[in-house]
């Protein structure tokens, strides 16, 4: 499978990165140097195979549904670029 | 007085237990030692040389009283990709401008709790995506080696190369860096260090910026195989906040070091002997073989036959992981932000100003092989070929293999700027063909520096052992560098 210039510009949109126009057909051309790499992977007998999900063998541990940690909401946003009060600022979403 | 940075770390915790030297005498020196090779090697993005001297004082009080823990005052460079509250935390990325958490990562709390002095943070390939450390915010890394008769910059390797260049180069007694597809191993053969990444488990993720959760692990780079133990034993262990992070009690790895690999069976493995594999390797794998041989070790042919499509497999797994991780920076939490018409455009504008080339392809990959009728044939494929590669490890362990014996590199560390690397994405991937299967099965790996090549270069082998059985491969790497006896210390040019 190989990507055109249109999907390229697609998965730029759905992976939130803006991909300028002079940027596209290099990126095509990686994007499908590394498809065309991946797809060896169709020779591979994979009939009956179960997908790995845990690397180890291991059960997700679980503990208590109760609250452990919280109550700094100013450490939460100590890192952001824009705060107030204690709250993400960011441009308005809606109308 | 002898040069206190040229000590391994064993030497340097004995003889600060001794009192031959304070903590502040060895922090001191070894700032001396960035502050002179860091212009030229780049190996630290951030030195918190104030902090290092608070450190290492506090440190100097406790050995007074008898109260230091297994690294105290032993002073370590942290990998930028380890969260470290108040200090430079951005995984050599744009995108994390500024970032400075309020929390401490697992790995560095368990190194500071045991005395460790933290000297600033190790560049790194960004996010870890990389295997030069060419894809740094901050520039790419200078191996600390040279080709004989050469004045060219050498690539550290990566992503862990700032980890793998500042051990090398003595700017710290050993370094934390992690390992999602040989971010570990391939830097330690391509600086004379050694690295190894520790079964999936062992160590906790938490407070490691993540790159792909199933794939990650922290471990250390040291200049000896007793080092790598030393800080094993520190940086391992249970941690509740991890789920994947394994509640098993963590051995005493140095311990392991000099118990030899008597009735040891190791495997090799067809399937990494590769066309167009240097024979200068190929020589250093039989070398290698031969040395476990002599020390009583059984070696025994084996397949792994699933061994190629372990790459391909990986440059699915590692880009889906990735692209949602990475779906974190968006301009909003933390970071870079740029300002845009509405909120989608400054997602957009600020995630293509904070990422680099590498990363925006490997997100733009993973986000493709996710979509919508591609997850299938991509994403449950390449976990379906993760099995049988698991399943491949498993067979030749049943069947009574205790390690498995490979190169770790295709090749000798390479130029900075390299036009055939840097032209095509894949024959940069390629430099990770025998370490990823490792991470593909969550199995250990150890990188050890085993010899040199034609222009004085330093090679690694790689012991792939089973899950949890590190001891077996701190034994093992350790005969090879007692048998190869080659001191790997690069001349000084810096």
């Amino acid at each position: 499978m190989a990507v055109d210039a249109a999907t390229v510009k697609k998965i730029g949109r759905l992976a939130r990165i803006r991909i300028e126009d002079d940027e596209v057909a290099k990126y095509q051309a990686e994007i499908n140097v590394i498809l065309g790499f991946v797809e060896q992977l169709d020779e591979v007998d994979v009939a009956g195979v179960e997908p790995m999900t845990s690397v180890t063998p291991m059960q997700l541990r679980r503990r208590e549904d109760v609250i452990t940690d919280g109550g700094y909401p100013e450490k939460i946003v100590a890192n952001a670029p824009l705060s107030e009060d204690n709250f993400f600022m960011v441009p308005k979403v809606v109308e | 007085m002898t040069d206190l940075t040229r000590l391994s770390l064993a030497a340097a915790r004995k003889g600060l237990k001794a009192k031959e030297f304070s903590a502040t005498e060895l922090t001191g020196a070894y700032l001396t030692a960035i502050e002179r090779a860091n212009p030229k090697l780049n190996a630290y993005v951030a030195v918190t040389a104030d902090a290092a001297r608070a450190a290492a004082r506090a440190s100097d009080e406790k050995l007074a009283r008898g109260e230091s823990g297994p690294l105290e005052g032993v002073p370590l460079g942290i990998k930028d990709l380890f969260g470290t509250r108040g200090v430079h935390t951005q995984a050599a990325s744009h995108v994390l401008d500024g970032f400075k958490p309020e929390y401490e990562s697992t790995v560095t709390s368990n190194l500071f709790r045991d005395g460790a002095v933290m000297l600033g943070k190790l560049n790194m390939d960004e996010f870890a995506m990389g295997s030069s450390n060419e894809t740094s915010y901050y520039g790419p890394v200078i191996n600390p080696w040279r080709g004989a008769g050469s004045n060219a910059d050498l690539v550290p390797g990566g992503s862990s190369g700032g980890s793998a260049a500042a051990v090398s180069a003595w700017l710290c007694a050993g370094a934390t860096a992690t390992d999602t597809g040989g971010s570990i191993r391939q830097p330690a053969a391509f600086t004379g260090t050694v690295g190894i990444k520790p079964t999936y488990g062992r160590c906790s993720r938490w407070g490691i910026v993540a790159f792909a959760s199933s794939l990650d692990q922290a471990g250390p780079l040291a200049r000896t195989v007793e080092d790598a133990a030393i800080l094993m034993t520190s940086m391992a262990g249970f941690d509740p906040k991890d789920s994947t992070s394994v509640d098993m009690a963590v051995p005493d790895f140095a311990a392991a070091v000099e118990r030899g690999v008597k009735g040891l069976t190791i495997g090799v493995p067809k399937e990494y002997r590769m066309d167009g594999m240097p024979a200068e390797i190929e020589k250093l794998w039989q070398q290698g073989l031969d040395w476990l041989r002599a020390e009583g070790a059984t070696v025994r042919d084996i397949s792994l036959p699933h061994t190629k499509y372990a790459l391909p497999a990986y440059y699915i797994v590692a880009p889906a992981e990735a692209s949602s991780n990475l779906a974190r920076y968006d301009g909003v939490k933390y970071g870079l932000r740029v300002a845009g018409r509405d909120i989608t455009d400054m997602y957009e504008l600020s995630r293509a100003a904070g990422f680099g080339r590498e990363v925006k392809r490997r997100v733009m990959i993973g986000t493709y092989v996710l979509s919508a009728g591609y997850y299938d044939a991509y994403y449950v494929r390449a976990q379906k070929v993760r099995t049988l590669i698991k399943r491949d490890f498993e067979d030749v362990f049943n069947a009574g293999v205790d390690a498995i014996l490979t190169p770790a590199t295709p090749s000798a560390a390479f130029g900075v700027g390299e036009q055939d690397m840097n032209a095509d994405p894949v024959k940069m991937y390629l430099n990770d063909v025998f370490t990823v299967t490792v991470n593909m099965a969550g199995l250990p790996g150890i990188a050890v520096p085993a010899g040199k090549d034609g222009s004085g270069l330093p090679l690694g082998l790689q012991l792939i052992g089973k899950p949890f059985d590190e001891e077996s491969l701190f034994a093992a790497a350790r005969i090879i560098e007692r048998s190869a006896g080659i001191d790997f210390s690069p001349a000084v040019w810096w």
